[in-house]
């Protein structure tokens, strides 16, 4: 009977619409479960001392139990904020280049070169780190008379550099791109150079959207790990300098996971500083989503 | 009028200038890693476990981080697979376009895809804690799924995406549900498609380290069961690059460039294969 078959089928489908509307929403709130799971692990610490003490305090003596944070804080944020001097400037004149001037070509045959640097795991950008970047530092930082072993603040943050040129970049490019061609012809029939037009138009039409690029590359290098561990130093001090060693907090988690349910309240202090870790980049990351949602918005 | 020239010339010298620095960079990396692993390279380096310990050096070779890494990718990449069909074809099929339920859950995907693998490697150790897991192939396979599940999901949805609404429509009016339409029509446009995002999905997954860490442990043996620790190459290369022994910092060298030829193979391959696959697509 075709009727029962039809009855079937659509049975079928109402029963495959729920499933697969159950595991969609389980997947969306895999994120939700992480910061669930690390905040109850946290719980421990965050009730024998106050968050402002493990925020603020550089104290770390994790044998005495005493977990301050501040070095390590302070150590992303040194090695974060060197790398984004580094490559902003770098990403977005090429970035500008690829959009604005270069021939198609160029583009075509250059930016799928860019984004393989995307694809390179972060361990072998480390290697490269401990090959190449920290002799070339020891040896720089002889023209500056300081001394380094060449694991320090700089090192990571040129790493940290190379591996973020991707992420801003192609971004950077698709925005740009994004812009009408005819505010371009406009500008360029009013007698505006090309640097000009793109200087005071596209570039002024696009800001929202190159600063959330500019964030979400951000956000990667504070959460970038192997690399940063393997050239960054790891000493538990805040930085004075970019020739200073630094310890920034996903090395100190990755370093610790071997002795960390030995001591008393050490794992529920690492699992918090993975929560502090995954607050931060959320917040650049949702920000920056939301810049980007708003910036679409306006271009159509 | 002479000055507006002259920064329009400066500023797109620096342009090509810097354009030219980022590729040199890149190419320098790629030298390095291929010239230095090419004199770290031998057959015994492919076809044997390490001797003695992989910290400790004697003779052998990284096939236990090999093997390791291929069936930790695999195993990962498949079970995320199992996971993004359903939910992407349930975003572009179920969904009506442009509804709020599917606008939420691209969101979270995509706020998951910013988590930084230490954290999805603490979040895997939390779960193993709880089940009582040890250190695992399994437990590695499971955390790196999660990893790479918002990577493929979105690669995917992109794809499932440009699936024209007339094609929909058609297999609609000649009676057939949503689930016959997403699975007979949908998922047969956009094979090619798909079959990107499983490669991108493998090479992501293949070349993390900081989320195995905990999670699968090393080991100097092939791993014969899910409950075993497995060695992988990202940590073959992090474990073995701090010995002070030389003879072992050779093997790291090798790891390194058989894993960056790994990735940059699925890379390429990716490339190749959407679009030969998108040859038999309607458009």
């Amino acid at each position: 009977m075709p009727l029962k078959r039809s009855d079937f089928s659509l049975k079928t489908d109402k029963v495959a619409g729920k499933i697969m509307a159950v595991l969609a929403w389980l997947s969306g709130l895999i994120v939700v479960a992480i910061a669930a799971g690390l905040f109850i692990k946290s719980l421990p610490i965050l009730k024998s001392q106050s968050l402002g003490t493990l925020l603020f305090s550089s104290s770390w003596f994790p044998l005495r139990g005493q977990f301050g944070f501040l070095p390590f804080i302070m150590g992303s944020l040194w090695v974060t904020g060197t790398a984004m001097l580094l490559a902003v400037p770098l990403c977005l004149l090429t970035a500008i280049y690829l959009a604005e001037y270069a021939p198609r070509l160029v583009r075509e045959g250059v930016r799928p070169l860019i984004d393989l640097l995307a694809g390179i795991p972060s361990v072998v950008y480390g290697l490269w780190g401990i090959l190449v970047v920290v002799p070339w530092v020891q040896q720089a930082a002889k023209w500056f008379n300081a001394a380094t072993t060449g694991y320090c603040v700089l090192s990571a943050a040129i790493v940290l550099a190379v591996m973020i040129f991707p992420v801003i970049i192609h971004m950077t490019v698709e925005i740009l791109r994004a812009v009408p061609w005819e505010y371009r012809e406009a500008s360029l029939s009013l007698g505006a150079t090309h640097w000009q037009t793109t200087k005071k138009v596209v570039l002024r039409k696009a800001f929202p959207g190159i600063l959330a690029a500019v964030v979400l590359g951000l956000a990667r290098a504070f959460g970038e790990t192997m690399a940063v561990l393997m050239v960054a130093g790891n000493v538990a001090r805040s930085p004075a300098s970019v020739w200073d060693p630094a310890y920034p907090l996903p090395a100190l988690i990755a370093n610790n996971y071997g002795e960390m349910m030995s001591i008393p309240l050490y794992d529920s202090a690492m699992m918090l500083g993975c929560l502090i870790l995954l607050g931060i980049v959320l917040v650049f990351n949702i920000l920056a989503k939301l810049v980007l949602m708003k910036a679409q918005k306006a271009l159509q | 009028m002479d000055k507006r020239r002259l920064e329009e010339a400066v500023m797109k010298g620096l342009m090509v200038a810097s354009t030219a620095l980022i590729l040199a960079v890149l190419l320098l990396i790629l030298l390095t890693i291929f010239i230095r692993g090419a004199k770290a390279m031998s057959w015994s380096m492919i076809t044997q476990t390490p001797r003695g310990g992989f910290y400790l050096g004697k003779e052998g070779g990284i096939l236990n981080a090999i093997v390791g890494s291929f069936y930790l990718a695999t195993g990962s990449t498949g079970l995320a697979f199992l996971l993004a069909v359903p939910v992407v074809l349930y975003l572009n099929v179920f969904c009506r376009r442009g509804c709020r339920t599917a606008a939420v859950i691209r969101f979270l995907l995509d706020v998951l895809w910013g988590v930084p693998s230490i954290v999805f490697g603490a979040f895997g150790f939390i779960l193993m804690l709880t089940v009582g897991l040890k250190a695992s192939l399994l437990g590695g396979i499971v955390t790196v799924a999660l990893l790479v599940l918002p990577i493929m999901c979105r690669a995917m949805d992109e794809v499932v995406r440009m699936v024209p609404s007339e094609l929909l429509e058609s297999s609609y009016a000649v009676g057939a549900t949503r689930f016959q339409t997403a699975v007979k029509v949908v998922l047969r446009q956009s094979s090619g498609g798909i079959l990107t995002a499983v490669l991108i999905a493998f090479g992501r997954g293949i070349g993390d380290a900081a989320s195995v860490l905990f999670t699968a442990g090393f080991s100097d043996q092939i791993p014969q069961s899910l409950m075993r620790p497995a060695a992988t190459l990202p940590l073959a290369i992090f474990f073995q690059i701090g010995t002070p022994f030389p003879q072992v910092q050779e093997r790291a060298y090798a790891a390194a460039l058989i894993l960056t030829a790994i990735v940059l193979a699925a890379s390429l391959l990716s490339r190749r294969l959407s679009r030969r696959w998108s040859r038999h697509s309607i458009r």
